[in-house]
């Protein structure tokens, strides 16, 4: 069969086309962007209108696919790790609802924190929300559970998560595609109460998902995605969890696996594959990508204290991500350690591009602050999160989007006035708008400094929602017109930009700055597309 | 066969253009290709590195193992040396060397340079000025794929029409500059190995 080469994220964009989907909603996020930037691009998507516009965060892009679901249609919502702490509040509410059209959840977890604030792993969100997941080790399997996935998610009567890290996402290999599916016809939820969580009925559906725990451990035992495979050497078996299969495998590459191995891609886990495993095994060794989940739900869990080697005893390292030399390290095997790096070679951080107009922002920034004392602005997530490292150092926070405006307001609750905020444009349309509601409606003494490159720009350029609308958006909140000023960050403007900073942190009262100036590298792709499309 | 290669550079230079070309190659004869790409903040001016791995047989892990990579591809002297670990024993190291500033404390460029002199198998390549003779400065990316290709155990003809598929939507004389700078490095490897 021909294979294609694809992404980890496009073979599940691939598969939710392929599957029958009508809809994907998701808010870019590192490494979760591609899999929409596939569906917006294919041409069956584009032909079947499937819906893969960007949504403003990650809770409004959970809430529209679930409305989908309800409608009857396939839908995926797709977002990374700390977005679903954003749409967690549906998320954990849909668990109970349960869904009508098949309803997959994609979120792509970054451990070793490659472009994120933390390491969090989504299975634990799975666990609490007591839905199955999918946990795809290879491509293959990714565009495979993103297709079936759906069907999945119609007979548990609830979202399915697909979880995927960033190593997976973000490496190519060779996927055979399968039939495309219908799409499911707009049909009503059978039951007109099931998605109404007031408290008589959220007390049944809850009941009704607790019963079904039952099942879904079935469905795991019974799943092609889990995988007993037998070895002679008893003294260990080995559980892998996803990608980790390959790592074990690559330190088997002329031989087989000696040990007993349990490869899981389905939760809640297979239970009777594991009884066998502990029963055969002297030791079991989790190898699992993210937090320790497996390895602390298993301690205790066999009567005969059976031991459990993984991150937790330090078989492995209880944080980042795993690849094949910690594996083999944690087998005992000997692991060549080739040429060590030579001191010279420096360190190479990101940095803001040359000529963006964020650097224009925070010259003009420092040189203001500077009669103000330092530690003073509060930031967000973004390009111009780069501004905390040299030569610019100008701000003083990143912690989740939308907490520059609220963390300022809170500072200046607290007497640091006045207090600074940056924000991008859409990080502002994410979760910074209401944070500024709150400012307006206390008269706080804060700058708030929407830095507009009329891109979301960190995770590739995609468009940003509040494109166009910034100034109205202020104003209806209540921000004083006369305290809500535009200019272009340009190096020739420094002066002007320097006043009008100057002016505004005198001023007592919420004033909104908002240097606009499209992002260079949106601007050169925008016309090399345009060039390219005058070609043809 | 089945070759592991490290391709190394900055955010921006375009080391996915390589992977490309190599992977399109791949594909045409039938190989097994896994490769791990950087995506995300680093491509901001960082420091990117790409793990390829192609095969005749099936590929376990997206990453390669310490110590066993064939070659380290790389299109920023520096950056070469970053992922030393990775060479194998018999593992060939190709590098352009044209630094790529962008940071403060880039180190003396002479003791990077005197570093990978001291490699017993390396290709030291000025990619750029070749590039700028076969006629675009762009296509400084092919020249070091032609430099490494002695090194990698596919079809030259088959590297040749990798270029073809991934330039071809550039129009014909894009695909020749690439043609005539891949064939450039290939020169200047084989005789300078
Ligand atoms: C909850 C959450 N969702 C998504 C992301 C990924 N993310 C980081 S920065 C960013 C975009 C920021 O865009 P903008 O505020 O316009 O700043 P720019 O990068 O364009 O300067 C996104 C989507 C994240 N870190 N957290
Ligand atoms: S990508 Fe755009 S916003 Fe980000 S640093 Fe470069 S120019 Fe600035």
């Amino acid at each position: 069969m021909q294979k294609h080469l694809l992404l980890g994220v496009e073979a599940v964009g691939q598969g939710a086309i392929d599957g029958g989907m009508s809809g994907v909603y998701a808010y870019p996020g590192t490494p979760s962007t591609e899999i929409t930037e596939y569906i917006q691009d294919n041409e069956l998507a584009i032909e079947r209108k499937l819906h893969s516009k960007w949504s403003a965060n990650e809770k409004t892009a959970y809430e529209t696919a679930l409305g989908m679901s309800y409608a009857g249609k396939r839908t995926m919502a797709c977002m990374k790790h700390v977005g679903l702490n954003v749409a967690a509040d549906a998320f954990i509410n849909s668990a109970i609802t349960g869904v009508n059209g098949g309803f997959v959840l994609t979120v792509a977890d970054d451990p070793s924190m490659h472009s994120s604030q933390n390491e969090q792993d989504s299975r634990y969100y799975a666990k609490f929300a007591m839905i199955p997941v999918l946990e795809p080790s290879n491509q293959q399997e990714a565009y495979d559970m993103a297709r079936e996935g759906f069907a999945l998610s119609e007979e548990a009567g609830v979202p399915v998560m697909l979880r995927i890290t960033t190593r997976l996402a973000h490496s190519r290999a060779g996927v055979a595609m399968k039939p495309v599916l219908d799409e499911n016809q707009l049909s009503m939820p059978q039951d007109s109460k099931q998605f109404v969580l007031l408290p008589a009925i959220a007390r049944r559906r809850y009941k009704s998902l607790l019963e079904k725990q039952a099942a879904f451990v079935k469905l795991s035992e019974e799943s092609v995605y889990n995988q007993y495979i037998d070895g002679d050497e008893k003294s260990l078996g080995i559980i892998c969890c996803g990608i980790t299969y390959n790592y074990l495998m690559e330190n088997y590459q002329d031989e087989a696996c000696p040990y007993p191995v349990l490869k899981v891609s389905q939760y809640p886990l297979p239970e009777k594959q594991l009884r066998k495993l502990e029963a055969e095994c002297d030791e079991i060794l989790v190898l699992e990508e993210g937090y320790p989940l497996v390895e602390e739900d298993l301690k205790g869990y066999f009567a005969n204290g059976t031991q459990i080697k993984g991150r937790l005893d330090g078989s492995l390292p209880r944080d980042g991500e795993l690849n094949p030399d910690l594996v083999g390290k944690a087998l005992g095997k000997e692991i060549y350690q080739g040429i060590p790096v030579p001191p010279v070679v420096a360190n190479r951080p990101p940095a803001l591009c040359q000529g963006c107009g964020h650097q224009d922002a925070y010259e003009a920034m420092n040189e203001v602050l500077a009669d103000y004392g330092k530690g003073r602005v509060f930031s967000d997530i973004g390009c111009y999160t780069l501004g905390a490292l040299p030569p610019y150092e100008t701000i003083n926070s990143c912690v989740d989007m939308g907490a520059s405006i609220t963390m300022a307001k809170g500072a200046a609750d607290a007497g640091l006035v006045p207090a600074v905020a940056v924000i991008g444009d859409s990080t502002f349309a994410h979760s910074g708008i209401t944070g500024l509601l709150d400012a307006v409606n206390e008269k706080s003494n804060i700058t708030v400094v929407i830095s507009d490159n009329e891109s979301v720009s960190m995770t590739g350029g995609q468009d940003s929602s509040a494109q166009g609308k910034i100034e109205s958006i202020c104003e209806g909140l209540g921000v004083d017109p006369a305290h809500i000023r535009v200019i272009v960050p340009l190096k020739k403007n420094h002066a002007e930009l320097v006043k009008l900073f100057r002016e505004e942190l005198e001023y007592d009262g919420v004033s909104v700055i908002i240097p606009r100036r499209e992002c260079i590298q949106r601007a050169s792709r925008r016309k090399r597309n345009q060039s390219r499309h005058a070609n043809h | 066969m089945k070759s592991n290669i490290i391709l190394a550079g900055v955010g921006g230079q375009g080391i996915l253009s390589i992977a490309a070309a190599l992977g399109t190659a791949a594909l045409e004869n039938n190989l097994h290709i896994k490769q791990a790409e950087t995506h995300g903040m680093s491509q901001r001016g960082g420091a990117v590195v790409s793990h390829m791995r192609i095969s005749d047989k099936p590929i376990a892990s997206d990453l390669i193992q310490m110590g066993t990579a064939d070659l380290i591809l790389s299109v920023e002297p520096m950056e070469a040396l970053r992922y030393l670990p990775f060479l194998s024993e018999r593992g060939y190291l190709v590098t352009n060397t044209t630094p790529f500033i962008n940071i403060p404390n880039y180190p003396e460029y002479e003791k990077v340079m005197e570093e990978i002199h001291r490699l017993p198998r390396f290709v030291a390549i000025d990619a750029d000025g070749i590039a700028k003779e076969a006629g675009n400065a762009r296509a400084s990316n092919m020249v070091m794929l032609g430099a490494a290709s002695p090194f990698i155990d596919i079809d030259f003809s088959k590297l040749e029409d990798g270029i073809r598929e991934v330039f071809a939507r550039k129009g014909e004389q894009i695909v020749e500059v690439n043609l005539k700078a891949i064939r450039a490095g290939r020169q200047f490897a084989q005789e300078n190995k």
